[in-house]
């Protein structure tokens, strides 16, 4: 920041907005290592608009100036916390992508398993089996004689 | 009493000692686990002494360091937090004592490894920071200890299936986190302060528009840490995974961190309701989308997941209606649901302890297989589902009340919507109690006879005891929480603890 300019230049806020954009582009992708850019950029556009919260000038420092010249202390004091904060995230999402690659060969987040499984039986066209078996007396496992329910379970168990 | 405001900062600054000793401790597990159980235990009574405090005396007030408000940080405890700090004190510390059972229980292949104390008491340190925090900046921060310390919970042992549902919670929290950060620096450059007691005054000066962009966007952030419905998708995702007491105490405090924090910067910073037909739309949707969830799932731990999620609607429904009883309702909601929702977790770890699934298909005649589990099962469940007289029931019924009263369309289809919800959560309930406990027994392990650790069965059994306790406590308990919600709307007990009359 320029001392004693008292109003953010617009370099800065333009900066903050392509900071954020592409942050957020990186963020949609599937790769861990591209989120965690995307983490990196987007942490450091909002560091930056925090910084331009507060008003620029001299050092805020007793005796070097006077007290109406001096920038705002406390936005630079949150961005060092919110640095110090974003620097552990990061280092742990590394961390958790190189764990991914190690266990799996790559970094991609997969779909959750149940998600998998819906979109597999929508391909296939087919109804998810219920969990008990399929209706009437011969295959409701509330029933005294469980027998049917739990052939049908086995031959689930089986295909799969 | 000279002594209370130097208790304030202790339910943050005990699990943080906790948290050194421990990690210092890694070596010696016996001394490790004595040193978490008796840190989150003194938690618990300081927050009592705070709740009492607080209740007969109105909010109890710290300067940390010396410095007065607004330059200097303060720690409120004010009856909301007092409350919910002696909840979450009660929960982590029988989720503890139930983690060290199953640690005891377990081969020492699959036991707790020495990092977890250490992490679950920055947890806490963070819950409860977050609960205390008397300025934005500082609720940010507690949220972010509670975030770091549950991304190593939640992929503790690092295998492929909690890397992967790891990561999803990770980069969502991250997300949720910078919004919330943005939003901070935003309100800084808006008003000039972060004190929530000064902004209290300064943001209702501002431009309605400015204002209205600000608390969209702090709801934004919150709503996504307390799972309301267009952002909860993350929840059912990344919880079921994770080790039962971790993912029991993510689903009983993370959330509500959230909903304590929208429940805070709704009344105190930007009363008025003026957003509240949003807050009841996605409440309402909230509701309907996590229970249809649950009742399509097939595996204990997530249809809990989705119950989670639906339940979180009754809270921001309480939360919309701005009124004295609805926030009395949410509030008492919290702390039922913190306690209930809990406890159904742990609940199916023992299951899966001693069934070796939570897969409703490989499930059966649990109630004959093991009696004691299904009464623990049992009575959180009709809890949850809200049978009278279950605190639960009180808790809907308040407000269902609270909508009644406040008229109008929005509110009376909310209410429909609430006891709808309130209708599937019993099928879903009663769902897994007739699959799971009733039909012929079925294991997914057939093999000896497993003993649930005692540990476990009695801390399970605690909360258990604790959600019925809430029950019998109900009077006081609803006498708290009107007084509670009665300051929060009223916003003067809180601006004038923290400030002095000259700086508002």
């Amino acid at each position: 920041m320029t001392r004693g300019a008292a109003e953010p230049t617009l370099v800065l806020v333009i900066a903050v907005g392509v900071l954020v954009a592409t942050g957020v582009t990186l963020l949609l992708e599937r790769s861990l290592t591209r989120i965690l850019l995307g983490v990196i950029l987007l942490g450091n556009g909002v560091n930056l608009l925090i910084l331009l919260g507060g008003r620029s000038g001299a050092a805020p420092l007793v005796g070097t100036a006077p007290a109406g010249q001096m920038s705002d202390a406390l936005p630079q004091a949150m961005v060092l916390t919110a640095v110090v904060i974003t620097f552990g995230l990061t280092a742990f999402l590394l961390a958790v992508a190189y764990r991914s690659w190690y266990l799996s060969g790559d970094d991609e987040v997969q779909d959750d398993l149940e998600d998998r499984q819906i979109v597999r039986r929508a391909e296939r066209n087919e109804v998810a089996p219920a969990d008990l078996g399929g209706e009437g007396p011969n295959n409701d496992p509330e029933q005294v004689d469980p027998g049917p329910a739990l052939r049908r379970l086995r031959r689930h168990g089986e295909q799969r | 009493m000279i002594m209370v405001p130097a208790l304030v900062p202790l339910p943050v600054v005990l699990p943080l000692l906790g948290a050194a000793l421990t990690l210092i401790l890694a070596n010696r597990p016996g001394l490790q686990r004595s040193v978490s159980v008796v840190g989150l235990a003194t938690t618990l009574a300081v927050a009592v002494a705070l709740l009492v405090e607080a209740y007969r005396h109105g909010p109890v007030v710290v300067h940390v360091g010396g410095w007065p408000p607004p330059v200097g940080i303060v720690l409120v405890a004010d009856q909301l937090a007092a409350l919910m700090l002696v909840v979450s004190a009660a929960v982590t510390l029988c989720v503890l004592l139930y983690s060290i059972g199953q640690g005891r229980g377990e081969t020492t292949e699959s036991a707790p490894v020495s990092i977890y104390h250490p992490t679950y008491l920055v947890l806490t340190a963070g819950v409860t920071n977050a609960f205390l925090a008397g300025d934005l900046f500082n609720l940010f921060v507690g949220f972010e200890i509670l975030l770091a310390a549950s991304f190593v919970l939640i992929t503790l042992g690092g295998t492929e299936a909690r890397i992967r549902t790891g990561s999803t919670y990770v980069v969502v929290s991250v997300l949720s986190s910078m919004i919330f950060l943005a939003a901070v620096g935003l309100v800084y450059a808006a008003t000039g302060t972060l004190n929530l007691a000064q902004l209290a005054g300064r943001l209702d000066a501002l431009p309605d528009g400015v204002r209205l962009m600000l608390q969209l966007m702090l709801l934004l952030a919150f709503g996504i840490k307390a799972a309301v419905f267009p952002v909860s998708a993350w929840l059912p995702d990344s919880y079921p995974t994770a080790p039962a007491p971790v993912t029991a105490v993510f689903a009983g405090l993370l959330t509500k961190v959230g909903v304590y924090a929208i429940i805070r910067t709704e009344t105190l910073l930007f009363p008025g309701g003026q957003v509240s037909g949003l807050l009841m739309v996605v409440a309402g949707l909230t509701m309907m989308v996590g229970i249809l969830g649950a009742v399509a799932q097939s595996d204990m731990k997530r249809l809990f997941s989705f119950t989670l999620v639906s339940h979180i609607g009754y809270m921001i429904f309480g939360v919309a209606l701005s009124s004295v009883a609805g926030l009395s309702g949410a509030i008492f909601y919290v702390v039922h649901h913190i306690t209930i929702q809990t406890t159904l977790f742990l609940v199916a770890g023992l299951v899966e302890e001693r069934a070796g699934s939570t897969d409703l298909r490989r499930l059966g005649g649990l109630a004959r297989i093991a009696p004691l589990l299904a009464v623990l099962f049992f009575v959180p469940a009709m809890n949850l589902a809200g049978i009278p007289p279950f605190s639960g029931f009180l808790g809907k019924l308040g407000l269902l009340q609270a909508g009644v009263a406040a008229g109008g369309a929005l509110p009376v289809v909310l209410v429909a919507a609430g006891a709808l919800t309130s209708l599937l959560t019993l099928y879903a309930a009663s769902r897994v109690w007739n699959i799971a406990f009733w039909r012929a027994p079925r294991l997914a392990t057939p093999g000896p006879i497993v003993r649930l650790p005692a540990l476990m069965v009695g801390a399970t059994a605690a909360l258990v005891a604790l959600g019925v306790a809430l029950t019998l406590a109900a009077g006081p308990l609803f006498r708290v929480t009107v007084d509670a919600a009665t300051d929060l709307r009223q916003r003067t007990p809180y601006v004038r603890a923290v400030l002095p009359p000259e700086r508002r």
